[in-house]
């Protein structure tokens, strides 16, 4: 077996008298594809955050690559942790091109490969880039925003790959496309560690290899699609899988 | 009145622009330095609880008192020539600076400054490329309110002999001469006007990004 390269021991977080998570512990694998899927408030960003440590451990060890995090340069990790933030947070300061940048630049790329690249990602996420690299982020819909946030987690090709609802704000189609692409780059690229939080059960089984659904701090269920659909380990599991059957038998009912 | 107006120009326009040169240079070394002085603490302001509050009782407790009283309450402390006047008008330019600094830093969304961290900026980065660029707006606003009190009120510098363009209009009451308050006073106001439309077109300039539309 692989080396956990994210390892979640007995963690607990904490805001104030608001115990969020009151003890998680998971493994995953380098080069691992893992969906999160919760409801709302469930605690996905905050073990997101605790991943790249923007937020600290109340109590627990959180390993990665076998190290704990506290003995790590920060700074150092987070240019080799893509962040696709779920409120988007592209810098309105800064165009298209130079937000995607911003991690190439912090890595002193020469700018003829940051050009490229910015040109590449655009293409990759289906935006112009002759229409869209120099616009401003007040100039895009937030559909649109939220692909450049994508684009610019993914500018250095990056071990990890933390996704927080990257794809909330899109309509199904495109959705779908970009899922598609996604997963695609993961499949091309090994060792490639991705974690991508949703709300969307179709999503977080399509795209996971391994899908953790969290509910009230507490993961339900940590398996593979097939695993979960077949066995779902607990009531919640079975009655989240319960909301997919409904459209099911809804389509059924037309084709009848 | 124009003719004496332009009569005054043909015979002492040396001398105008002799005071026009004093004002200016007032003008800018008090801006500069209480640029320099406010700029960092109004940044330090924005981090430190207790000294945004001492910042904003400071200012306060200035806005109260007329720049007027405040040259006068200064002259039996530090006399009078240039360099009282410059601390006067620094003292004034002050309150302006720290308070839109302050608040320029405290409007950065810490959304922005949480992806900066998770993208791996270190401190410094993150000041340079996103903390100053935001709060750039606000705190051209706030250089541009200092400027135009201190282009206004280094007209009472001339009291206490700082010399510039307060002095046409101080000669011109003494004399009874109308001319001369005209002409003072009208310099003062299109330096005033100069400065703020010179910011004002500044600001817009570095908010660009702001005006929100998507027909580009
Ligand atoms: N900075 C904070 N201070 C206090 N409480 C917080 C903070 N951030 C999150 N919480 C609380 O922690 C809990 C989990 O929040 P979290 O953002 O991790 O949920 P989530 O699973 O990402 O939800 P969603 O799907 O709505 O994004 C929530 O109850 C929230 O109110
Ligand atoms: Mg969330």
């Amino acid at each position: 077996m692989t080396e956990a390269t994210i390892q979640f021991k007995h963690v607990q977080k904490r805001f104030g008298d608001n115990l969020v998570l009151p003890d998680l512990s998971f493994q995953i694998k380098r080069g691992e594809f893992v969906t999160i899927l919760g409801t709302s408030g469930s605690g996905k960003t905050t073990t997101l955050k605790m991943i790249n440590g923007l937020w600290q451990p109340s109590a627990g060890e959180i390993l990665i690559d076998g190290k704990n995090i506290n003995q790590l340069d920060l700074v150092k990790l987070r240019r080799h942790m893509g962040y696709v933030v779920q409120q988007i947070g592209l810098f309105p300061h800064m165009t298209i091109a130079q937000n995607i940048a911003v991690v190439p630049k912090l890595l002193q790329w020469d700018q003829a490969r940051i050009n490229a690249r910015v040109e590449e990602l655009l293409k990759l996420v289906q935006l112009d880039p002759n229409e869209y690299a120099n616009r401003y982020p007040t100039q895009l819909s937030g559909g649109q925003q939220q692909r450049v946030g994508v684009a610019r987690a993914l500018a250095t090709n990056p071990s990890y790959v933390l996704f927080d609802e990257p794809f909330g704000a899109l309509d199904a189609l495109t959705r779908e496309e970009l899922q598609g692409e996604i997963k695609q780059i993961h499949e091309s690229l090994t060792d490639k560690t991705f974690m991508f939080v949703t709300h969307d059960i179709n999503e977080a089984l399509f795209l996971g290899q391994r899908v953790m659904v969290m509910h009230q701090g507490r993961i339900e269920q940590f398996a593979s699609p097939a695993e979960i659909v077949r066995h779902p380990a607990t009531p919640f599991v079975k009655k989240l899988l319960g909301t997919v059957r409904q459209n099911q038998e809804l389509w059924r009912e037309q084709d009848e | 009145m124009l003719a004496q107006i332009i009569q005054y120009f043909q015979l002492n326009s040396g001398q105008y622009w002799h005071y026009v040169g004093q004002h200016l240079g007032l003008t800018i070394a008090a801006l500069a330095i209480s640029m320099v002085i406010a700029l960092p603490l109004g940044y330090l302001g924005s981090q430190i609880k207790f000294v945004a509050s001492f910042c904003v009782a400071f200012a306060q407790v200035l806005r109260i008192i007329p720049s007027l009283a405040l040259l006068f309450l200064l002259i039996p402390f530090i006399g009078t020539g240039f360099v009282p006047a410059l601390i006067a008008l620094v003292v004034l330019a002050l309150p302006p600076l720290l308070i839109n600094t302050i608040l320029g830093f405290n409007e950065v969304s810490p959304l922005y400054q949480e992806v900066g961290t998770a993208l791996g900026m270190d401190q410094q980065q993150l000041r340079r490329q996103i903390e100053i660029p935001l709060a750039l707006p606000y705190i051209l606003n706030g250089i541009k309110l200092a400027l135009v009190e201190i282009i206004a009120s280094a007209t009472l510098a001339t009291y206490i002999g700082a010399g510039g363009l307060g002095t046409l209009i101080f000669t011109g009451l003494g004399l009874y001469d109308m001319t001369y308050v005209v002409i003072g006073a009208l310099s003062v106001a299109f330096l005033s006007l100069l400065a703020m439309l010179g910011f004002d077109f500044l600001i817009r300039k570095v908010r660009t990004y702001d005006r929100s539309n998507y027909s580009i």
